[in-house]
């Protein structure tokens, strides 16, 4: 070498660090090979990676309750839940707002069925409630004509509402906010209305109702709001801000009719909110009930985990599920130990049909190999069908058994319908991704060794068992951690020959997601299942080494 | 061809024959017997039967027909595990899963050893191949001559009376394999072990062996010591596979006692020693070593033929020189001559004389 020799970093022959220009040449064929893979990375990112996060999310989210009901959640903050008393009157008058919006966007009875996951009942509660929540208004709307006609005009609302002098965006652009949370999507466009500053401060709740009305109006029903008589709701707003508001000073459109409504106040049928609730029906003074909205009112629950673990949530914190209504753990415990029993089968019957393929000359077990690859091509319904024909007690094994005279007519097996059945039919469906690594890893074990260990003194079963057996181990390793992975998540086979004691957790999340559509649930019970496959790698990993996993 | 049963033969293949599909016979009526403590080869072209022959012995392909003996037992329906003989395999074989000395003590551990033999067996085997230090090692960290080591020492640990080796050399290079040649050589001679070798390579059967058995189209063609071999082969097979070899081909013209005078076909006459011929007329294959060709009329015997040769091609290969001749027609003529002080460097181009004692060129089949 020559009298260089510092050590510096080394410099390629124009005077650039060799580590520059190598990662310069490279450059080009990264982004090549990146741009080689970008469909499929593109295509992987949209159709599975993003799904899964939005199942992982969907596993805790829980906004439907603070969207639904906001200024319910917040009054609820200051009840205690385990007071063992119903909450008291501004609960009921923040649930009457809250309620009275969502029944409008129709909304209230979606919240009726996520409480009612939770706790039986709710649904009935809100559908009943949201039915009878306009009666209220009616009340006040009917006290208001008599004092007023102009007070139920839909041209005097609307101007007195807009007032004179300074306008106050805020109570639409809130408003615009809190219909967008109910109607789970945000409202664009022109409202046309915006109250006046004065009105805004001398009449605070009927602001807010009247503009969520306008919004409502405006966006939703697309309508003009000065043409459209004002929500029930807010009468009942302008007969709680007539109780307290200041009139003297105050000369907008519509002040003396205001007066005289002031004046009038005693004329009004006044009940209080709870009274109200109470008389649609007596669960709303149930402070159970209140405790289940109070426990599921924060966006992020941890609720669905819980349920999926057989616990639930409540005021006390987390308690074990009735007996009555455990069943996920037991759907766990099912799904592992079948996976477990077809991993076992699959690698008994597969382990000498590999052995047989690897040790054919190559021509016949390619043909042979068409055999094993012959399920792939037939519909997985068409196989699982066919042992449906197979298996059943009128089918073909129990006839033959019969006209044997091995079994009795009239005690035909039972082997559909259980768990027997989907461990047959799944063993027979799985089986050649349990035969497929394990021949492609038996293939390189050369029959060499086999001779060796026998030249050694080892009698056939020695030979296989220390010198053949441990060599196609990986072989096992692969095909197992696919049969398992594979059947852990299986659906259509247990759901066609499971039965009720043969189905797996798979078949009770897509129930969740087809029929109580409790996705949430289904999404906690897919997490869940996700990490134990994960956990099931990592220790395989631990323990085996994947390294030492071959599929060829 | 090969002696009948002999009462000190260890290993016998009495008219053994194999086929593998019913029609065609890859090992055609067999006859070979050795005696204890000898280092035997098999060596023949691929495909010619020998190492049919040495899975049949180890058990692992079974007889056609015939019979093998093992120390006075017929063993065609002994199995291969019960047979106890080491077995030393082409790609060395060694278990992949196991280290060194669990290779080792595998043959102890399969035939009930206890702990501590079995432990002074494997250091022994190991010492005898000075592998000692790689006890714990897998077979994939050791290079292919250790692998090779290990695989003796595993076919010597359980010491067996008759070890096979099937090609055992094939896959290390030209140094090593020489060194290795001598290592086994010297083991099987120490340890007074029967050793039947298969192999492709006649310069490693020439320098290993006692006797080779040279193998060809399902037969033994000749079975002799090295030296016998390499001097006086049998028929045109042998002389051509073992070592480099003149064949000129011609017809016998007479057969005076030891001698015969060989008219070649361009018409020259030549002398040789008559082996596969018995009467004037017959044609003939002759065959001459390269190195017994003589260029220096004076050392000829008084009256012998002589051809005329052109000289094509001189290669100066340091202890020798190897010169290509064109003679009676065949321009394939190699003569080897010692690189001595006063030995002629040959021109391509130049005429010379050449010729041969009698004795040096062998008349054999026609091939």
């Amino acid at each position: 070498m020559s009298d260089t020799t510092e050590t510096g970093p080394v410099i390629s022959a124009d005077g650039v660090p060799l580590k520059k220009s190598l990662r310069r040449a490279l450059r080009r064929q990264k982004l090549r090979a990146l741009g080689l893979i970008a469909p499929l990375l593109i295509f992987v990112l949209i159709a599975f990676v993003a799904p899964i996060l939005d199942m992982l999310f969907r596993s805790v989210e829980n906004q439907i309750v603070s969207n639904t009901l906001p200024a319910t959640v917040e009054a609820l903050q200051d009840w205690d839940e385990n007071s063992g008393v119903a909450p008291d009157e501004p609960v009921y008058k923040a649930l009457y707002f809250d309620m009275f919006l969502a029944a409008e966007a129709k909304r209230h009875t979606r919240l009726g069925s996520r409480l009612n996951y939770e706790k039986t009942g709710l649904s009935s509660l809100f559908r009943s409630s949201g039915r009878r929540v306009d009666d209220l208004g009616d009340d006040y709307a009917d006290a208001f004509e008599d004092i007023d006609p102009r007070l139920t005009e839909a041209g005097f609302w609307f101007s007195l509402m807009s007032g004179e002098g300074e306008k106050n965006e805020d109570p639409v652009a809130s408003s615009r906010r809190r219909l967008s949370g109910v109607a789970d999507s945000w409202l664009f466009g022109e409202v046309g209305f915006a109250p006046s500053q004065e009105i805004t401060q001398l009449l605070p709740e009927t602001t807010r109702a009247y503009s969520e009305f306008a919004v409502f109006t405006a966006l939703v029903d697309e309508d003009v709001v000065a043409e459209e008589d004002p929500w029930e709701a807010v009468y009942v707003a302008l007969a709680l801000d007539l109780a307290n508001a200041d009139l003297s000073s105050y000369s907008g459109p519509g002040i003396e009719t205001l007066r005289m409504a002031q004046e009038n106040l005693g004329n009004l049928p006044i009940v209080p909110f709870k009274d109200f609730f109470e008389d649609i029906d007596d669960d709303w003074v149930d402070p159970e009930y209140w405790q289940t909205i109070a426990v599921f009112s924060p966006s992020y629950t941890s609720g669905y985990f819980l349920n999926s673990v057989d616990l639930q949530k409540t005021a006390d914190g987390i308690e074990v599920r009735p007996e009555n209504q455990r069943i996920y753990m037991m759907l766990f415990q099912r799904t592992m130990f079948m996976s477990l029993m077809i991993t076992g089968s699959c690698i008994l019957l597969g382990y000498p049909v590999a052995w047989i393929l690897a040790n054919l000359p190559m021509r016949t077990a390619n043909l042979l190999m068409i055999l094993v690859l012959l399920p792939f091509w037939t519909s997985l319904l068409v196989r699982t069908s066919a042992w449906k024909v197979m298996l059943q007690q009128q089918g073909v094994i129990n006839d033959t058994l019969v006209w044997l005279g091995l079994v009795d007519d009239a005690s035909r097996l039972v082997m559909i319908n259980n768990q027997f059945g989907t461990i047959v039919a799944m063993t027979h469906i799985l089986l050649p991704f349990m035969i497929l690594p394990l021949y492609s890893v038996m293939q390189t074990i050369p029959p060499s060794y086999l001779r060796a260990a026998k030249s050694l003194g080892a009698t056939n079963w020695t030979a296989f068992w220390r010198v053949y057996f441990p060599q196609s181990v990986p072989g096992i390793g692969a095909g197992s951690i696919l049969v398992f992975i594979l059947s852990i998540g299986y659906y259509i086979t247990p759901e066609i020959v499971g039965g009720t004691t043969g189905v797996f957790i798979s078949n009770r999340i897509a129930y969740h997601i087809s029929s109580s559509l409790n996705w949430g649930l289904a999404a906690a019970l897919g997490t869940i299942l996700l990490a134990v496959v994960l956990i099931l790698y990592w220790a395989y990993d631990k323990i085996v080494g994947i390294d030492n996993v071959k599929l060829g | 061809m090969a002696d009948a049963s002999t009462d000190s033969a260890f290993v016998e293949f009495q008219r053994v024959q194999k086929s593998y599909d019913g029609e065609t016979l890859v090992v055609k009526d067999l006859n070979l017997s050795m005696p204890k403590g000898e280092f035997l080869t098999m060596l023949g072209p691929s495909g010619s039967g020998k190492t049919t022959c040495l899975m049949m012995l180890a058990g692992f392909e079974t007889a056609t027909n015939g019979e093998i003996i093992l120390d006075g037992q017929p063993i065609n329906n002994i199995p291969p595990h019960k047979r106890g003989i080491g077995m030393v395999f082409q790609n060395y074989a060694l278990f992949p899963h196991m280290t060194v000395g669990e290779n080792l003590s595998f043959p102890l551990e399969v035939r009930k050893m206890g702990k501590s033999d079995r432990e002074a067996k494997v250091r022994r085997a190991l010492e005898m191949v000075q592998m000692n230090d790689y006890q714990g090692r897998r077979p994939t960290q050791l290079s292919g001559g250790q692998q090779q080591r290990i695989a003796l020492a595993r076919a010597l640990v359980f010491e067996p009376e008759l070890v096979l080796m099937d090609e055992p050399l094939g896959a290390l290079d030209k140094q090593l394999r020489e060194h290795m040649q001598f290592e086994i050589t010297k083991l099987a001679h120490n340890l007074g072990i029967t050793t039947v070798y298969v192999t492709h390579d006649q310069t490693e059967a020439l320098t290993m062996s006692d006797r080779v058995a040279v193998f060809d189209d399902g037969r033994i063609q000749q079975l002799a010591a090295p030296d016998t071999l390499y001097e006086e082969p049998e028929n045109s097979f042998v002389a051509q596979f073992i070592g480099e070899n003149n064949t000129l081909e011609g017809v016998v013209k007479e057969i005076k006692g030891k001698n015969a005078v060989v008219e070649l076909d361009g018409g020259e006459l030549i002398d040789c020693k008559p082996i596969n011929v018995s009467k004037a007329g017959e044609r003939t294959r002759v065959s001459i070593r390269p190195e017994r060709v003589e260029i220096n009329k004076d050392r000829l015997q008084e009256g012998v033929h002589t051809l005329k040769a052109e000289v094509l091609e001189f290669v100066y290969m340091g202890d020798i020189f190897r010169t290509r001749l064109k003679v009676a027609g065949n321009e394939d003529f190699v003569i080897k001559t010692r690189n001595a002080p006063d030995q002629r460097r040959l021109k391509p181009g130049e005429m010379i004389e050449i010729g041969w004692l009698p004795d040096d060129c062998r008349a054999l089949d026609a091939g």
